[in-house]
């Protein structure tokens, strides 16, 4: 039996639909595939949708006026539609496609520090504040270190409480007249830890600071709503949530993208160009330049439709059930310690731990030879084990089709690591 | 399972390992991190009249990486500049031949086993980790030998 929780989703069912949860590994072993944080695996829908696009309708985008361009078009831009219902978007145009999330983050940096807005309040300068969290990805803290550099601005963060939460007892400090924006992350990728938003949103909007959010850890795994989240810009990625590598999603209010200037310049992007100069698309275009990811943007529909049809509430209570077992069973095993929450209040799937005695990445080894794929270090998430004083963590990452069988294959593995190195 | 990448002598290395902690007099040392896992190791090197009279080192990291680093110690001390690189091209070369090639013992010593974990290229950094910073604290040393560091 695959799964004894009381979860509401039939994960027996759904585990057929990933073709590459049947594979044997090497010394056949089965796969238990716990590093879906790193990224998601596959369903059929998806790769039928991306085959089916190159196989049938492959042309470019917004360019072409024959038959297969309004195909590929239409495929393309009804993707848009939907991923915008996905996280509640009040217009389809909030939304614009990135590479992944790390691109839609260096967008909104980059385009902060450029100068170029015609407002001032999405202009970077000395004297300006930006805050972040020692819980960020570096992907959310580099692209704000380098506008910081460029600028002149003052680059701040929150810390971490010794139970792997944001400390936010200075926020009134921390966010104050001087804050031009706060960026942090909604799930943390190494502790599991869902922040709550709102606090920050409300001191933010006091102070007149825009908040963006990097979601890349919370949309693939709970019902994510802009609207409620109160946030102003918000970063994800395809290949977390069941889609395909090569597509990210910023999702912004329509009245900041309309303010942010362009970041990339190219074809599609503009209105007019002359040789002195141009003028640009209106969003989500404007952020768009080049041929898109297009292939990818359809199948990212696709996964979106997948997750839908799941219903993302059920997904949520499945892993949090999961999260709660999980806990229990490390719980068990003497000499781990979770890095990060250790109750499933306030956390998602994706826990870390550390086992006395072996280095992480002697851990995961040990672990892949018995097919139990997890990953080791420290995630881009460096200052986190800086706070923690680890130099690494090994990390188990949960999703919707992970069984409590790989939960126990992993708690078993781990008393062989600790004979193996004992 | 493991036992082509943790050899006994690896996992031997590891437990109890040979010359750690860093020591004086030196003439260069380099520090040396692995970005993707965070393992990091310093390696002194100190040169008298063409031998390399220590050559000590301290880290922390997965056991692949702290064992390399102790054979590395046991290869090198006491050895003769040229000898010493000797040895550090024929541990590169092995590291770096996918599995394919055949360790001279004679050269390598307990340097043999890590010829398993020429098959695991993730894991082929962790083993170079101490011979890249070696190499380039030996290159320094060369060029600074006689100013002993105190």
């Amino acid at each position: 039996m695959a799964n004894d929780l009381t979860s509401p989703l039939d994960v027996d069912r759904i585990r057929k639909d990933f073709p590459i949860l049947d594979r044997r590994l090497a010394g056949d072993h089965a796969l238990a595939y716990l590093d879906s944080a790193n990224t998601s695996q596959k369903p059929q829908a998806v790769i039928d949708a991306l085959t089916e696009h190159y196989a049938r309708h492959n042309a470019n985008v917004a360019r072409a006026v024959h038959q297969l361009g309004e195909e590929s078009t239409a495929a393309y831009e009804g993707a848009r539609d939907r991923i915008a219902a996905f996280v509640g978007a009040a217009s389809r145009d909030e939304i614009v496609f990135a590479k992944n999330a790390s691109e839609a983050l260096n967008l909104v940096a980059n385009t902060l520090a450029s100068g170029l807005a015609d407002d001032p309040r999405y202009r970077l300068g000395p004297g300006d504040e930006i805050v972040i969290s020692e819980m960020e990805h570096h992907s959310n803290i580099v692209p704000w270190q380098l506008a910081a550099r460029r600028t002149g601005a003052t680059l701040r963060w929150f810390g971490l409480t010794d139970d792997g939460r944001l400390d936010l007892s200075t926020i009134d400090e921390l966010i104050n007249p001087r804050t031009k924006i706060i960026s942090v992350v909604h799930q943390s990728n190494i502790l599991g830890t869902v922040n709550d938003l709102a606090p920050i949103v409300a001191r933010a909007h006091e102070v007149g600071a825009l908040v963006m959010a990097d979601a890349s850890q919370s949309v693939p795994h709970m019902p994510v709503d802009v609207a409620a989240l109160g946030v102003d810009l918000l970063a994800f990625t395809g290949h977390k949530m069941c889609g395909p590598t090569g597509v990210g999603v910023l999702w912004g209010r329509g009245a900041v993208l309309d303010a942010l200037p362009p970041f990339l310049g190219g074809g599609e992007m503009i209105e007019t160009v002359s040789m002195e100069g141009s003028t640009f698309a209106a969003v989500p275009h404007k952020f768009e330049a080049g041929t898109p990811p297009i292939a990818q943007v359809v199948g990212l529909g696709a996964a979106v439709d997948y997750l839908t049809g799941l219903d993302m509430a059920k997904v949520y209570a499945h892993e949090r059930e999961l999260t709660g077992y999980a806990l229990q069973r490390f719980a068990g095993v003497d000499g781990v310690t979770i890095i990060g929450p250790d109750t499933p209040e306030g956390r998602g799937g994706t826990i870390s731990f550390t086992v006395d005695g072996v280095h992480p990445h002697d851990v995961g080894q040990v672990l892949d030879e018995q097919g139990v794929a997890v990953r080791v270090g420290h995630h881009c998430a460096r200052p986190v084990c800086v706070r923690y004083g680890i130099p690494a963590t090994t990390r188990a990452s949960f999703y919707l089709y992970t069984t409590t069988d790989e939960i126990d294959a992993l708690a078993d593995g781990l008393e062989r690591v600790k004979r193996f190195f004992r | 399972m493991s036992d082509s990448l943790y050899q006994e002598i690896i996992l031997d290395h590891y437990k109890y390992p040979h010359g750690r902690g860093l020591r004086e007099p030196f003439q260069a040392e380099a520090h040396h991190v692995n970005p993707t896992c965070g393992d990091e190791i310093t390696v002194r090197v100190a040169v008298d009249g063409g031998t390399l009279t220590d050559v000590s080192y301290d880290g922390q990291g997965c056991s692949i990486s702290q064992a390399s680093a102790s054979v590395l110690h046991d290869l090198l001390s006491g050895q003769g500049v040229d000898d010493a690189f000797e040895v550090e091209r024929a541990f590169v070369e092995l590291m770096q031949g996918k599995g394919e090639v055949e360790p001279d013992e004679d050269v390598l010593g307990d340097g043999i086993a890590f010829a398993g974990v020429a098959k695991y290229p993730a894991r082929v950094k962790c083993a170079l980790l101490s011979w890249m910073a070696f190499k380039d604290a030996a290159s320094r040393a060369l060029a600074t030998e006689g100013e002993v560091t105190r």
